[in-house]
C-alpha cells in the first residue's frame, strides 16, 4: 500500500496574509551575493527581485516567512535549499528549481528547466508551464505540481513525496521510484524500470483536486489522472535484474 | 595449480553462483598495487642538514580553503579523518570519530546520510559531504558545517555510488535517508540537480551562496581521469580538490570496482599537483589526498608529492578497533567474526552489519561494544603518531615545516613508482617518462 500524500505546504504567504514592507532589489545593479544577502536580512514581508535576466541562485537558502518575487526569468537553483519561504519566478527558471527545498513554496509562473524540485524534502515546487528531463528526481517528501508536460525520467529515483503533472510526461516515467506517487494527467509516453500504475482511490482524488485545485491547474480532472508508483520489485540486489538496475 | 584459476578465484566464481549476485565488501583493493612503499625519502647529510629530530620546532598548521571562503578551516595537523557515514557506521562510531578530531585539533567529515548531532557536537571543525543521492541533506546542516564537500565519486568505487545493504536500513537510517526501512540502498552515481563542469560552476555558488560564502567548497573525485577532473574542479571555484586513490575503503560497494576501477594514489597525487601547479593555482587551491595512507611516511610521502593534507579512513576504523579480537569490555568477539567467515586481522565485513566490534553496524547489541571515549582517545593516538613520524622525517630532510616537504625529498624503488610519481629511480637520475 503507497503511504497517503501529504498536503501541500502553506506555512508561508498565505493569500489573506496582511500587507507587509516591501523591498526592491535591482538585479542589474547588485550582485547576486548582494541579493541574497539583502533577502537574507528580512525576517519576513515582501521583496521583489527586478532585472534577473536569468540569474544564477537567486533566493537560496532562505530561512524566514517571506515572500519574494523574482519579476523576470531566473537562471539555476532559484530559491533553492529554501526554508518557509514563498518565491515566485514571474518568468522561465533553468535547472534546480527548489533543489532541496525544506519548506515553504517555489512557484515558476513559465516552464522550467532539468531537475526541477531536485531532492526536495519538503515545501512545494510548482511550475505552471513545462518542465525538462528529471523532473522531481530523487524527491525526498517535497510536493512538485506541474502545469504543463514532463520531460523524460520524470519522478526518477524519488524517494518520498507527490508530483502532479498536469500535461504528458516522456519516457521513463517513475524509473526507480521508491515510495513517492506520480499522478499524469495527459498521456504517459512510457513507465521507467519498476515503475507501475494503479487504481486510483478516493484519497487520491480528493489530493489531486486540492492541488488542482490550489494551483488553479482547471484542466486537470483529478477523477481521470493516472497513477504511478513503484512495483517494489528492485528494492533487494537480485542477478536477474541485472540491465533494469 | 592454475594462476588463471587460482584458488582465490575458484572461491569467488563459488560465492558468486552461491549469491546469484557479484560480491559487495568493504574496504579498498586487496590487490597490490604501486604505492607509497614503493617510495623512499632522501633525508638530509652534509648539505643541506637535518633539523634536531625531535626537538627543533616543525610545523604542521595546515590551512585548507583560503581561496574564496571567509572563514577556511585551520587544522593542527596535516592529518583529517575522511567521511564515513553515519549508516555504515554506528553512532558511536561517528561520535568517537569526531572526539578523536577535536582532541588532535583536525577535522572529521560526515559522509552520505546526514549529519547527526552527536557527531556535530563531538568535532570541533566537521566537514559536511553533499553526495549525488542528498541522503539526510539539510541546509541548516550545511550552515552548521565548517566546510562542505561536493562528492563527485569515491576510490573504492569511481563512477558508481556506493550501497548500503537491507541489514543496516534500520529505522533510525531509514528515516534520515528518506529510503523504506530494509531496503539495499544503491547509492547514485551521478548528482540530481546538475551535470557537467557548469553545472558543478553553478553548484559550488548555490552553496556558498546558501552559506554566505563563509565556508571553503571542497571538491572530491575518485581518481581516475584525475587531471582533467582537477582542472574543471579548479575552473568551477573549488577552495580544496580532495581526490581520492583506488586504495581507498568504504562500507560497501562492489568488489569487481573496489579492484578494477580507478587508479592507484602514488599516480593520483602527483596527477593532480602537477595539475595545479599548470594552473598556477598550486598556493590557493589546497590538495588532500587519501587512499591507503598508513603511517606517517605515507603522510610525508604524500606531503613531498603535492598534497596539502591527507585523509585517513580505514586506517582510523583500525585505530577505533577495527579488526581486533576484543571489544570494548575486554570481551573476545573472535566468534563474531567466525560467524562472518572472517577473522581479526582480515575481516572486510563491514557490509553485513554484522561488525563485531561495534564499529560498522546498526545493531544496538553490537554497537554497545565500543565505548566513543576510549575509542576516540585510541584514534587520537594514532594521528598523534601519524603527525610525529611526519614532523621526524621532515626534519630529517631539513625542513622546519611538514609543507615544506617536496618531490626532492623522494626517489623510488621501482620503475613502475619513479614514473607515477615522477621523481628519479632509486641511485639514478632516470625519471621514466620525463628524463628519457
Amino acid at each position: 500500500m503507497t503511504s497517503l500524500p501529504h498536503p501541500p505546504d502553506r506555512r508561508a504567504g498565505r493569500r489573506d496574509d496582511a500587507p507587509m514592507a516591501e523591498v526592491w532589489l535591482d538585479a542589474a545593479a547588485m550582485t547576486t551575493r548582494e541579493i541574497n544577502g539583502s533577502l537574507r536580512a528580512l525576517p519576513s514581508g515582501r521583496a521583489v527581485v527586478t532585472n534577473p535576466a536569468g540569474r544564477h541562485n537567486l533566493a537560496v537558502g532562505l530561512d524566514a516567512p517571506l515572500r519574494v518575487e523574482i519579476d523576470g526569468p531566473a537562471g539555476h537553483y532559484p530559491g533553492g535549499l529554501g526554508k518557509r519561504a514563498s518565491v515566485t519566478v514571474n518568468g522561465a527558471a533553468g535547472f534546480g528549481v527548489g533543489e532541496n527545498l525544506m519548506s515553504g513554496t517555489v512557484r515558476v509562473r513559465g516552464s522550467a528547466g532539468q531537475s526541477a524540485a531536485a531532492s526536495a524534502r519538503g515545501g512545494t515546487v510548482v511550475v505552471e508551464g513545462g518542465c525538462a528531463s528529471r523532473a522531481g528526481i530523487s524527491l525526498k517528501g517535497a510536493t512538485l505540481v506541474i502545469g504543463g508536460d514532463a520531460g523524460p525520467l520524470c519522478g526518477f529515483l524519488a524517494q518520498s513525496g507527490v508530483i502532479l503533472v498536469g500535461g504528458d510526461t516522456g519516457p521513463h516515467l517513475g524509473d526507480s521510484l521508491y515510495e513517492a506517487v506520480v499522478y499524469v494527467a495527459g498521456t504517459i509516453a512510457g513507465l521507467g524500470t519498476d515503475a507501475v500504475t494503479e487504481e486510483l482511490n478516493e484519497h487520491d482524488v480528493t489530493y489531486v483536486k486540492i492541488l488542482a485545485d490550489g494551483y488553479g491547474f482547471d484542466h486537470i480532472r483529478p477523477e481521470d489522472v493516472t497513477k504511478v508508483v513503484s512495483a517494489r520489485r528492485l528494492y533487494h540486489f537480485d542477478l536477474h535484474d541485472n540491465g533494469a538496475y | 595449480m592454475s594462476h588463471t584459476f587460482s584458488p582465490e578465484v575458484v572461491a569467488e566464481i563459488q560465492e558468486r553462483a552461491r549469491l546469484g549476485r557479484s560480491e559487495v565488501r568493504g574496504w579498498g583493493a586487496r590487490r597490490a598495487v604501486p604505492g607509497f612503499d614503493d617510495l623512499l625519502i632522501l633525508t638530509a647529510g652534509l648539505s643541506p642538514a637535518p633539523l634536531e629530530g625531535r626537538r627543533e620546532p616543525c610545523d604542521t598548521r595546515t590551512v585548507l580553503g583560503t581561496r574564496h571562503a571567509e572563514e577556511p578551516v585551520v587544522l593542527d595537523i596535516p592529518i583529517t579523518i575522511a567521511g564515513m557515514s553515519f549508516g555504515a557506521l554506528s553512532a558511536g562510531a561517528k561520535e568517537a570519530l569526531g572526539l578523536a578530531a577535536t582532541m588532535t585539533g583536525t577535522s572529521t567529515t560526515t559522509g552520505d546520510g546526514g549529519m547527526t548531532p552527536e557527531e556535530r557536537d563531538a568535532a570541533k571543525t566537521l566537514v559536511y559531504q553533499c553526495l549525488p543521492s542528498r541522503y539526510g541533506f539539510d541546509p541548516d546542516h550545511l550552515r552548521a558545517a565548517d566546510a562542505v564537500e561536493i562528492v563527485l565519486g569515491q576510490g573504492a568505487s569511481p563512477g558508481c555510488g556506493g550501497v548500503l545493504l537491507g541489514q543496516k536500513i534500520t529505522t533510525h537510517v531509514a528515516y534520515m535517508r528518506d529510503l523504506p526501512e530494509g531496503v539495499d540502498q544503491r547509492a547514485a552515481s551521478r548528482h540530481p540537480d546538475w551535470s557537467g563542469p557548469e553545472g558543478l560552476r553553478v553548484k559550488i555558488e548555490e552553496l556558498r551562496e546558501a552559506t554566505s560564502w563563509r565556508i571553503p567548497v571542497y571538491v572530491k573525485m575518485g581518481a581516475a581521469r584525475v587531471a582533467s577532473d582537477v582542472r574543471h574542479a579548479v575552473e568551477a571555484g573549488a577552495d580544496v580538490v580532495v581526490v581520492d586513490g583506488m586504495q581507498g575503503g568504504t562500507g560497501a560497494a562492489h568488489n569487481v570496482f573496489i579492484e578494477h576501477t580507478g587508479i592507484p594514489t602514488l599516480a593520483a597525487v602527483r596527477l593532480a599537483a602537477d595539475t595545479l601547479r599548470a594552473l598556477g593555482v598550486q598556493d590557493e587551491v589546497q590538495l588532500v589526498v587519501s587512499g591507503g595512507v598508513r603511517g606517517g611516511a605515507d603522510v610525508a610521502k604524500a606531503l613531498a608529492l603535492g598534497a596539502d593534507a591527507v585523509s585517513v579512513g580505514v586506517g582510523a576504523l583500525i585505530a577505533l578497533g577495527c579488526n581486533s579480537a576484543s571489544d570494548d569490555t575486554g570481551a573476545d568477539v573472535s566468534l563474531g567474526y567466525r560467524a562472518l567467515g572472517t577473522m581479526p586481522g582480515s575481516c572486510t565485513a563491514c557490509h553485513t552489519g554484522g561488525c563485531p566490534v561495534g564499529i560498522a553496524t546498526q545493531d544496538d547489541m553490537l554497537a554497545d561494544r565500543l565505548d566513543p571515549d576510549f575509542g576516540a582517545e585510541r584514534v587520537a593516538n594514532y594521528l598523534r603518531s601519524l603527525a610525529m613520524e611526519t614532523t621526524m622525517l621532515a626534519r630529517a630532510c631539513g625542513k622546519a615545516s611538514v609543507h615544506d616537504l617536496d618531490p626532492g625529498d623522494l626517489v623510488a624503488l621501482t620503475v613502475e613508482a619513479a614514473a607515477m610519481a615522477r621523481v628519479p629511480l632509486a641511485g639514478t637520475t632516470w625519471i621514466p617518462g620525463v628524463t628519457g
